[in-house]
């Protein structure tokens, strides 16, 4: 009994040491939300930003924090389903206290969260290409916009490879709709016809290409130059892909250009029928840049295996985590309101060996790049933006938001001011 | 005299003829070295004028180059400075040896050479130029591949490389290609007869090149060649038609096929064993993952893998499903709701068990040799060898199956016991030990149709879950507890889709469907081959 006794006590002793080491340490430590889902559909894509979060923070723990004070990681688990996020979000902010969030794949999940950042005024630093036409107070854009990258490979395609039909094949969503749109209007606007312009949607995880790269094959045979631009999203690349190289389309006669499609989704591919296929993105693995080359080995030491590639929207989450640092320590503090304000301006380099500077419109300056696929899964660079594009929130090539501008410093403020109305339709846009 | 001259002339003409052929031969190693030099370089645009060079050369070594630059073979020795050549990778060491001499090897560091970059425009040069060598292959099929590359981007030099090939050519494929590409010329630059004798020959061709030749007289040619040149564009567009039905119905066949192999699995296990199977999808996802299993074990033999897969797939999906059954479903006989959540529960369990195993990330299973491509039956209708594959393999599952519940012990238990339990019993059947085997019989094929899916798409965590909504709408849709059903009710559920498709997109063709099968289940809710007699009345 006495012995059960004298147990007891050293673990109940025990437990309040660690309760009283864990509360010290919550004192001293800057939280930081990581919100990616870790299950369910886009766990494929949003297991590896996680990963990139836990190593940046490590590093700069390393460094020795910021402010003083270590860095914390804070990982929720939305599993892939949209409403989750909203709320996973909530308890980031106000049960954890985090003084900032990265996060967020899809464009649904973004609109998701959306409400509840702009309500409890928290950061969402946000590393996914999309759709554009959104620009709110409180979400930092990372990845590429439209004029970022789909722009400039229509670009390409155009001018070098020659295209003249043009085929938009896209997932049925948010993200494929918008781009093509917007597609859609600068082809026409370049003075391409109707009737060369072929767009077609499937549904998720549409595995039976049979029919739609038959109809691509018909359409690429009527003596013009034809080129795919595919927002094709996810799963459903890898069998688009399988079918255009057993149906013998190959990239001198159709190229394809993906938006969606990079280093870590070709590691789940036998990339031999691909080679010559395209994508834009600002970043591939495959640039020669001594800070690239350190961001890999880094990479590869954290997670422990040789082989793991890098990608775009890695990068993304790099030159995010670098800009909050950096605002926070011009600000001197963590309050989201001040970083916000130091936010725009800040410019850190990215790995394409140039420097990313935060817009006024909360969207980042990047280079365009247009990669080949190899046999090896990487991307060979055949050409690249002779600078860096500044991201566009609303597109000059939609009826709806030509006239709109975003410009978050004062006196403007606002993420949605049309220029020929001189209104600000705030944060409540569409 | 004049014999003197006439040797002297003749003497001349030789050591002209000498000199010229030599300055030839010399500007051609020049252009050969110098390409060589070009060639060596991280640079796109020198490589891009490198490749000129060497085609331009002609030399013999040129086209070993240049196909080793198309397997991307050719590597730049960083440090060093020179062309290197590939012999194999192993990990992140790779063994290279001297262009010349290849016994004089090195095994580095991937990082120590880079690969001699190529883009679409130098990769399509290249092949046409390989194709003009080839022309002169000695297989007949090397050649019409060939033909047939050169006819897709026909110019003058292909138009000289043709006519002097068909005054050899014996293979009547190759010529006929070969004629095509000289019609086409005279089509576009011939006298008046000749274009008429064009149209004539062309109008039984289905390559798409004549088509648009066709089009274009129709649209811009002169008045005299346009109604021949209507009538022959009408009878190719019949053709088209024509082969184009075909081809829709080989797509509805194989989805028909993929659905059927999905779904035979559950026929079995909730057809005639009425239980309901939230699972199914993750016992087809074990089987694809079982294919990558033994491809890693056997990476040398891609094609002999997939054959093993089969019986490996069968029995690891097989034995899970037994597990399953004696676990979990035994103890909830007869309630079929609680069956149904605690099997979506174990799909859920299993999902995130291979997440855990293999990680989130999609699996690469690589397709053989022989599964890839397709036969080319003309220009406009090419059948995808996987696809062929799968419908046959369906095909041969579906048989096995059929056999083993018709002729087999096992199958007459297994019916018994579905249509009278307590009779079965009271006859002596061990009804505990058939319903185990006859789930273990179900899953097992579910395994079987993974190691067919993980050659047409990907192999991950949520591969089940996109089978699942269809593999029961195929089974309530045939007719539950009949095999015949299932297949009759999967190839028609797929030609239908795809016969839609074109008129209506993908996702709009999915839901006619579905709207369809709710309004067919509502006229006749026990599907398309009810079960008859007594048992069925339950």
């Amino acid at each position: 009994m006495n012995k059960f006794k004298t147990k007891f006590a050293g673990i109940a002793a025990a437990s309040l040491l660690s309760v009283g080491a864990s509360m010290s340490m919550a004192a001293d430590t800057i939280k930081v939300g990581v919100l990616h889902s870790l299950s369910g559909t886009m766990a494929i894509s949003e297991t590896t930003l996680k990963d990139t979060m836990l190593m940046l923070i490590d590093e700069q723990n390393k460094k020795g924090g910021l402010l003083g004070k270590q860095l914390e990681a804070v990982v929720v688990d939305p599993a892939s389903n949209w409403p989750l996020f909203a709320e996973k979000a909530r308890e980031l902010i106000e049960k954890e206290k985090v003084s900032s969030v990265f996060g967020c794949w899809t464009s649904v999940s973004r609109k998701s969260v959306l409400p509840v950042f702009e309500e409890l005024n928290s950061l969402l630093f946000y590393p996914v290409q999309y759709e554009g036409e959104e620009s709110s107070k409180n979400v930092f854009y990372t990845g590429a916009a439209p004029n970022t990258q789909a722009i400039p490979a229509v670009d390409y395609l155009m001018d070098e490879i020659g295209a003249k039909r043009w085929v938009l094949a896209g997932t049925d969503y948010v993200y494929p709709r918008t781009t093509n749109k917007i597609l859609e209007a600068y082809l026409i606007a370049k003075g391409v016809a109707k009737e060369d312009i072929m767009i077609n949607y499937t549904p998720f995880g549409h595995s039976d290409w049979q029919s739609i790269v038959s109809d691509i094959k018909k359409f690429g045979s009527a003596g013009k130059k034809t080129a795919v631009v595919s927002t094709i999203n996810g799963d459903a690349n890898v069998p688009f892909y399988k079918e255009l190289g057993n149906q013998g389309i190959s990239a001198e006669n159709i190229p394809v250009v993906a938006f969606s499609v990079g280093e870590e989704e070709l590691a789940g591919l036998d990339t031999g029928p691909l080679v010559g296929h395209l994508a834009a993105w600002n970043y591939f693995m495959s640039v020669e840049d001594e800070a690239n080359d350190e961001f890999i080995e880094a990479w590869q030491a954290f997670i422990k295996d040789e082989d793991r590639v890098t990608n775009d929207p890695m990068e993304a989450t790099y030159i995010g985590f670098n800009m909050w640092i950096k605002a926070v320590e011009a600000a001197g503090t963590t309050d989201p309101t001040a970083v916000q304000e130091a936010l725009i301006g800040v410019a850190v380099p990215n790995l394409t060996g140039g420097l990313s500077t935060m817009m006024p419109n909360h969207h980042i300056t990047k280079p365009v790049l247009i990669g080949e696929i190899q046999d090896d899964g990487q991307f060979e660079i055949v050409s690249q933006t002779a600078g860096l594009v500044p991201g566009d929130a609303w597109s000059d090539f939609l009826p709806g938001s030509k006239d709109v501008i975003s410009d978050w410093r004062a006196p403007l403020s606002c993420g949605n001011y049309n220029v020929k109305t001189g209104k600000c339709s705030g944060q409540n846009y569409e | 005299m004049t014999h003197y001259l006439s040797k002297v002339m003749l003497f001349a003409c030789l050591l002209f003829s000498q000199l010229f052929t030599q300055a030839a031969w010399a500007n051609s190693a020049d252009d050969y070295s110098s390409g060589l030099e070009q060639i060596n370089s991280s640079k796109l645009k020198q490589v891009a004028l490198g490749v000129d060079l060497l085609i331009r050369s002609g030399h013999p070594e040129a086209e070993y180059l240049l196909n080793a630059m198309l397997e991307s073979k050719l590597y730049r020795h960083k440090k060093q400075n020179r062309l290197v050549m590939l012999l194999g990778k192993d990990g992140s060491k790779f063994t290279i040896a001297d262009l010349n001499d290849s016994s004089n090897q090195e095994t580095l560091s991937k990082r120590k050479v880079k690969r001699i970059p190529l883009n679409n425009t130098l990769r399509g040069k290249i092949k046409v130029y390989l194709a003009g060598k080839s022309l002169n292959s000695e297989s007949g099929d090397v050649r019409k591949a060939a033909a047939q590359k050169l006819l897709e981007d026909l110019g003058d030099d292909e138009l000289a490389l043709f006519k002097t090939r068909l005054n050899l050519e014996t293979n009547p494929d190759v010529i006929y290609i070969l004629e095509s590409g000289i019609a086409l010329d005279k089509l576009a630059n011939g006298e008046a007869y000749e274009k008429d004798q064009a149209i004539k020959f062309l109008s039984d061709s289905l390559q798409p090149a004549v088509r648009n030749a066709l089009t274009t007289i129709i649209e811009s040619g002169s008045d005299e060649l346009k109604p021949a040149a209507k009538k022959a564009l009408a009878k190719i567009e019949d053709k088209v038609e024509f082969y184009g039905f075909l081809e829709k119905l080989f797509f509805g066949l194989s989805l028909g096929s993929v659905l059927v192999l999905a779904a035979i699995g559950l026929a079995i296990t909730f057809g005639v064993m009425g239980c309901i199977n939230m699972a199914h999808g993750e016992l087809i996802m074990i089987g694809a993952y079982t294919t990558y299993v033994i491809q890693l074990l056997m990476p040398n033999s891609i094609g002999m893998s997939l054959i093993v897969s089969v019986p490996a797939a069968f029995l690891v999906s097989g034995l899970v499903g037994i597990a399953i059954e004696r676990g979990i479903i035994q103890f909830l006989k007869g309630r079929p709701l609680e069956t149904l959540l605690a099997t979506f529960g174990v799909s859920l369990v299993l999902q995130q068990l291979v997440r855990s195993i293999f990680s989130p990330l999609n699996r690469s299973v690589e397709t053989p040799e022989w599964m890839s491509g397709a036969l080319e039956i003309n220009p406009i209708f090419a059948i995808t060898y996987n696809r062929l594959y799968i419908i046959f393999f369906c095909l041969a599952v579906f048989a096995l199956l059929f056999f083993v519940l018709r002729k087999t012990v096992l199958g007459l238990q297994v019916r018994a016991v579905s249509q009278n339990r307590n009779m079965a019993r009271a006859m002596g059947v061990k009804s505990e030990w058939v319903d185990a085997l006859t789930f273990g019989l179900g899953s097992g094929v579910a395994g079987v149709a993974g190691v067919a899916l993980s050659q047409l798409t990907n192999v991950g965590p949520n591969l089940g879950q996109s089978y699942i909504i269809d593999s029961f709408m195929v089974v309530v849709f045939g007719g539950v507890g009949n095999l015949w059903g299932t297949l009759v009710a999967g190839m028609s559920l797929g030609v239908a889709n795809k016969m839609l498709e074109p008129m209506s997109g993908a996702v709009l063709a999915k839901i006619i469907v579905l709207i369809f099968i709710i309004l067919f289940i509502q006229k006749k809710p026990r599907g398309l081959f009810p079960q008859k007699g007594r048992a069925a009345e339950d």
